[in-house]
């Protein structure tokens, strides 16, 4: 369970998160939703620790990493997995050394065992026989899973995903999310997902944080999400007028 | 002004946990040898192209005014060769060329993972960063720039003894008796000394620049124009001071 308690981040003197709480369940996907801006990718920054918060505090299962040291944060790092907006490989290494450099630089492992678990982790992803190539021979969904396949080699306790599917068209991303839910039920994952994609909210959202101007707006599961009728979050769940249409129509059918 | 403070505290702060303890050490020494490989290697063809001309250059110059003056003899002028390539020319050239393709190309190799986020990644697993990214590079500039002088040295000379017998100014017997003569083992440690500074100043300069990236394409072109300008300037700079107080 990770928890963040009354985060607050200014760049230059400009608020992007004005003091925000929240909580993330082990063995659920929990989505931070909220328009492009809106301070998704911050939030994720600021909980791993890439971005010091100006205030607040984040919460490892009760361990506080705010107050941390590098030498302590690092042994939180050990068990956190992240997939990257922009995949973020390393694109001077092959995919095998990509998800193999975390086991190379912390474990003890023999060069079998590593291989069998970049194997088995590849095999996870479905993306069998891929070791030798590099990351700019491959498409970007291949990238995606690759990278999944990099966060989750050291079996980690917590996995961020910054927008795992976008990009991606319509088929490969539900792939992608169905991926990342059965990892996270698989292994009892706290899992951290930002999205502004419906299709992820409605597929995989166990746990949903509405972002708007700096702040939580709303906070439920995805089947609450659709009994909302006004507001902001309406607004961006049922973005197009086709949609809202649809959406109020529904409504009207039901009574 | 201020920013010049800025800017060199930072660059400290960065060489200090440069050198802060490896969590592995075997994943240290690889990418070093691998950095040494790709900089040695790399640089070869260049540094010897030019070493070996600079070399002819300076005997045919030499012997061109050797033989307007008429007071020495023609075979000095290996000796001379010799001590010019030693103490200025070798480390000096190199310097100034290693900074042009090493140094550019640190900074845009960091740059460009600050920028996609590679950097993080590796944050993110918990590995130290500047030790494990910077540490390795400059350890591996440290090693390999001594060599490459000393390799720029011998081919200079070549080049001297090949434009010098060309141009029939003197035999190989003379040239080589010159090369020999009067050889003091002292300016060999000058060079050594300039070598291992400049080593460390092209590499700890365009990791600084590369490491320190914020933006996109053209903060990354910015970057590594920054480090070869600045490193080039440091290397001058430093030639000079340490002329002045090692010789
Ligand atoms: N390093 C930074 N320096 C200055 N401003 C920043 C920085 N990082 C983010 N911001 C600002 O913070 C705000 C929120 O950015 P963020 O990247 O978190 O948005 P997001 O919700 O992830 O959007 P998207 O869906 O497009 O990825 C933006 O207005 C952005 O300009
Ligand atoms: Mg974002």
């Amino acid at each position: 369970m990770i928890e963040i308690k009354n985060i607050k981040k200014s760049f230059g003197g400009t608020p992007v998160l004005k003091g925000v709480s929240a909580t993330f369940e082990s063995g659920k996907c929990n989505l931070i939703i909220g328009k492009s801006g809106s301070g998704k990718t911050v939030t994720l920054k600021c909980m791993v620790g890439l971005i010091e918060p100006d205030e607040g505090y984040i919460l490892f299962d009760g361990r506080n990493t705010t107050e941390m040291d590098f030498t302590a944060r690092k042994e939180v790092r050990k068990e956190i997995g992240m997939l990257f907006q922009g995949t973020a490989l390393f694109d001077s290494l092959s995919v095998e050394a990509n998800i193999k450099f975390p086991l190379d630089m912390f474990t003890k492992m023999t060069a079998e065992e590593k291989r069998d678990r970049v194997n088995f982790c590849l095999e996870r992803v479905n993306l069998p026989n891929t070791n030798k190539k590099y990351p700019g021979e491959l498409s970007g969904g291949m990238k995606k899973r690759v990278g999944i396949a990099r966060a989750i080699v050291m079996n980690p306790k917590y996995l961020f995903c910054d927008e795992p599917n976008s990009g991606l068209d319509p088929k490969t991303s539900i792939v992608i999310d169905e991926l990342i839910k059965e990892i996270t039920q698989e292994y009892n994952i706290t899992t951290v997902v930002n999205t502004h994609d419906m299709n992820s909210v409605m597929g995989i959202g166990d746990k949903v944080v509405f972002l708007h101007q700096g702040l939580k707006y709303w906070e439920g599961t995805h089947k609450e999400i659709l009994k909302i009728t006004d507001g902001e979050l309406f607004d961006f769940i049922f973005a197009s007028d086709f949609l809202k249409d649809l959406r109020l129509r529904a409504h009207f059918d039901d009574k | 002004m201020v920013r010049i403070f800025e800017t060199f505290g930072e660059y400290i702060t960065l060489m200090y946990r440069a050198f802060s303890k490896p969590e592995k050490a075997v994943m240290y020494w690889n990418e070093t040898f691998r950095q040494a490989a790709s900089i040695g290697v790399g640089s070869l063809p260049i540094i010897a192209l030019v070493s070996t001309f600079i070399g002819a250059v300076s005997a045919v110059q030499f012997a061109y005014q050797f033989s307007s003056l008429n007071l020495v003899p023609m075979w000095w002028i290996g000796s001379v060769v010799r001590k010019a390539m030693i103490l200025e020319l070798a480390p000096t050239i190199s310097a100034l060329l290693l900074a042009g393709k090493v140094g550019s190309n640190i900074a845009s190799e960091l740059g460009t993972m600050r920028i996609s986020e590679q950097i993080d990644a590796y944050e993110i697993m918990g590995v130290n960063t500047p030790a494990y990214l910077v540490g390795p590079k400059i350890a591996a500039a440290i090693f390999v720039v001594p060599m490459l002088v000393i390799i720029a040295v011998f081919l200079g000379i070549i080049g001297g003894w090949g434009a010098g017998v060309g141009g029939h100014f003197y035999t190989t017997a003379e040239y080589f008796k010159g090369v020999t003569d009067g050889f003091k083992s002292y300016d060999v440690v000058v060079m050594m000394v300039k070598s291992l500074l400049f080593g460390f100043i092209i590499s700890s300069v365009s990791c600084y620049y590369g490491f320190t990236v914020e933006g996109g394409a053209v903060e990354i072109g910015e970057s590594s124009t920054r480090a070869v300008v600045y490193s080039s300037i440091i290397v001058v700079i430093v030639n000079f001071v340490v002329a002045f107080l090692l010789l």
